[in-house]
């Protein structure tokens, strides 16, 4: 139990009706969306960049760790609180406070979620570009924790791309804008820095993000493929040919034929690959890319080239992407999402070892991922109802991450590494380069109370202690 | 790449610096001063990455790049390392983006004679604290770099300067071309760079009443204006003398520096606590005394 003084000194900081200290609600909030549990010793719903500071001086008064948290859409358990930390969530600021078009940039509080902010500037012409599959209930702050991705940051970046300046609040409750509107900010890229920092370096009250112009011109095409090889062979040459789409996204047969049965698009399902792609820009660039990519496409073997003729075919492929991870429940009740990066060039070997992997350990895996920018996102579906089956599920996946690993990859593309994939660092960074990350946090937070236990594995600086919750993939 | 060699150079605990081509700012006078190995170690196209040496000089990895469709998003001139240590754009960063983007891995040696790795080698990448970023525009006070991994771009298919019909705003040009790679104005006149497909190119010129010309116009003086981007439009009442500004970006190359701006002190301690973290003793490229 968090002690009384806390939550008396919190009640105080944001309002009684704005802590929440009942079992349901501290159940609801000791875990995001990965498959790991924590435990949160209370909950607090500030609205105010002020009222952000008062939460994080209680904090370090009491010497209590806390935890920033957004839609709790995360996977790879970064927003789960240990040891009874206190929840700082942000979903009540979520307004978005300006617009400037002229400047293509725009102000929001950390819990406007993603597709809002999008939808809100599309009537100038403009978007926020990082697209997170989860864009409709994930938070602009969360964005910035986990330096998220999406299918379209093929071409545009992710996040840390389009955040030019931060207000934070640090651990020890000082406020510091880091970046600027203006191009070139004095000094270190703290912003940078802070992007991506899964909550450890403070808490994002306001955020500076750049909208880009929409497409004039987009059209949407899907190949089929009788080999995954074919598939991700086409990806390296669309690629080599000097050509960059929107986006490049492959699902596997089983992937197809779980999302064909749910939306019936009129996929391919007899295919062993489909790969979806985008080509945005000026007519006569995109007229031309379509032309070089069908034939590339049809020179590795693609079956059929299908082109969007309307927006709603364009929609309805997205519709196949984007919900592919809901279809996947008509094949088991549970799934575990891996993200893991390879050299493009590696991905018929990796995806081939993926498959091997998981029959291994007798499990299902759907595929379905950023293929352009080498992101594999292998889905492993099970139901963990079944005695022993999360040993395995946890076993398959620690070996993808090892193969991804030793084909010249990195242990995440997107996702982050959280608790997940915490103690598989030194897989890819010796001692000498974990201790220059935890430097980095040392400056930001010397006390350590900002979501401690995260990315970096116990040992990488003095005083560490780890703290691994059920469920964690160790 | 082998750095031993370098990080056995870096060894000991008197104060260092490090220079490239000394093309920006160059050596702390009067520092032991080191340089970083040159090369390309692979160019990969369908990867869109590339491997050298920090000490390589950005026009010979250039014309590398040309030879297999890719270029880099690094300002011409000196070498990569220094372009990466200073960060500073060239007049393309309206259509490349900020230099930070560009760098995926670094291999550096820090003050202790370490070498250490951040960031990695695939073109996305979020694992572990983004040092990287942190490293770009550091100057060489963090840790000097000695080989990174840097994100490519394919070549475009066409490229053309154009001047802008007298009479057009060039805020207006922001707003209704599309993906200008540049747009540069010095108060009165407007050029533009655009890139892609040629026949997009023609029928962009045509709607923005642009002109073909060979080049951009020379930059008007040593000093660089960092405004936001808004600001600029206030420009000709608030800077004396030539300028030339990077619309949409917010550069303005100017004949005098930019006046003082305000500090934020927060900040400013936060850079400090990051300068200490990494180079506890000072050593790294010192401020000239």
């Amino acid at each position: 139990m968090i002690s009384a003084a806390v939550v008396d000194d919190l009640c105080a900081a944001v309002g009684r009706d704005r802590v929440r200290t009942s079992a349901t609600e501290l159940n609801l909030y000791k875990r995001d969306a990965s498959t790991m549990d924590g435990s949160a010793g209370v909950v607090c719903f500030p609205t105010t960049t002020e009222e952000v500071r008062q939460c994080v001086l209680v904090a370090g008064r009491h010497a209590t760790p806390f935890v920033a948290r957004g839609s709790g859409t995360g996977l790879a358990g970064g927003a789960v609180p240990l040891d009874e930390a206190i929840v700082i969530t942000t979903t009540k600021m979520n307004r978005i406070l300006s617009v400037d078009a002229a400047s293509c940039l725009a102000w929001v509080e950390p819990g406007v979620l993603n597709l809002d902010l999008t939808k809100h500037v599309a009537p100038l012409g403009l978007h926020f570009a990082p697209d997170p599959s989860s864009q409709q209930s994930c938070s602009i702050g969360g964005n910035v924790a986990n330096n998220s991705g999406g299918p379209h940051c093929l071409a545009d970046g992710v996040t840390s791309a389009h955040v030019i300046a931060l207000e934070v609040v640090l651990a020890d409750g000082q406020v510091v804008m880091l970046g600027g509107e203006d191009p070139e900010p004095d000094g270190y890229d703290l912003r940078g820095a802070f992007v991506g920092s899964e909550g450890m370096f403070g808490i994002a009250t306001r955020i500076c993000v750049r909208l880009s112009q929409n497409a004039p011109d987009v059209r949407t095409m899907l190949l089929d493929f009788a080999t995954v090889e074919d598939g991700a062979e086409t990806v390296s040459a669309i690629i080599a040919a000097g050509m960059v789409p929107a986006a490049l996204e492959m699902m596997d047969k089983l992937c197809v034929q779980a999302v064909e049965a749910y939306i019936h698009a009129g996929l391919p399902t007899e295919a062993a690959a489909v790969l979806l792609v985008e080509v945005t820009g000026l007519p006569h660039g995109v007229a031309a890319d379509v032309v070089r990519i069908s034939a590339i496409g049809k020179q590795h073997g693609a079956g059929t080239v299908r082109i969007a003729q309307d927006e709603a075919e364009r929609a309805l492929l997205w519709k196949g992407r984007k919900t592919a991870f809901g279809a996947i429940a008509r094949i088991k009740p549970n799934y575990y999402l891996h993200d893991t990066v390879v050299p493009r060039r590696k991905l018929p070997e990796v995806l081939n070892e993926v498959y091997r992997i998981v029959e291994r350990h007798d499990l299902l895996v759907l595929n379905v991922f950023h293929a352009g920018d080498g992101n594999l996102h292998p889905l492993l579906v099970f139901d963990r109802r079944e005695p022993g089956v999360m040993d395995r599920v946890h076993a398959a996946g620690e070996e993808i991450v090892r193969v991804s690993i030793a084909a010249g990859g990195v242990l995440s593309g997107e996702h982050g590494i959280g608790l997940e994939k915490r103690d598989f660092m030194p897989w890819m960074f010796s001692p000498v380069d974990l201790a220059a990350q935890a430097a980095l946090r040392f400056a930001f937070d010397p006390d350590g109370l900002a979501n401690p236990h995260k990315v970096l594995p116990s040992g990488s600086s003095c005083g560490d202690i780890s703290h691994v919750p059920e469920g964690a993939w160790i | 790449m082998d750095l031993t060699a370098m990080a056995a150079e870096m060894g000991g605990d008197d104060p260092l610096t490090i220079e490239g081509a000394g093309t920006r700012g160059g050596r702390t006078p009067g520092v032991r001063c080191v340089t970083a190995p040159s090369g390309i170690d692979w160019i990969q196209a369908d990867e869109m990455t590339v491997c050298c040496g920090a000490g390589t000089a950005v026009d010979a990895l250039s014309m590398a790049l040309a030879e297999v469709g890719q270029r880099v998003a690094l300002p011409p001139g000196g070498t990569v390392g220094g372009a990466l240590a200073v960060g500073r754009s060239g007049i393309r960063r309206l259509g490349d983006g900020p230099v930070r983007e560009t760098l995926l891995q670094a291999r550096y040696v820090d003050g202790a004679g370490e070498i250490v790795k951040a960031g990695g080698p695939t073109v996305k990448n979020v694992s572990g604290f983004d040092v990287c970023r942190l490293l770009v525009g550091s100057t060489g006070t963090l840790g000097f770099l000695g080989e990174v991994i840097l994100r490519t771009k394919p070549l475009p298919a066409s490229s053309q300067w154009f001047v802008a019909a007298a009479a057009s705003d060039p805020f207006t040009l922001r707003r209704t071309l599309y993906h200008p790679v540049s747009i540069l104005w010095n108060g009165a006149t407007a050029w533009v760079l655009l890139e892609g497909d040629p026949a997009d190119i023609e029928e962009q010129a045509v709607a923005g009443e642009l002109t073909p010309v060979d080049d951009p116009p020379a930059l008007p003086g040593p000093h660089r204006w960092s405004l936001a981007v808004r600001e600029l439009q206030g420009l000709t009442k608030m800077a004396a003398g030539p300028f030339l500004a990077e619309v949409g970006v917010g550069i303005v190359h100017h004949s005098s520096p930019q006046p003082e701006r305000p500090r934020d002190p927060a900040a400013e301690e936060l850079r400090h606590r990051v300068k200490v973290a990494f180079d506890p003793s000072g050593r790294l490229n010192p401020a000239p005394s």
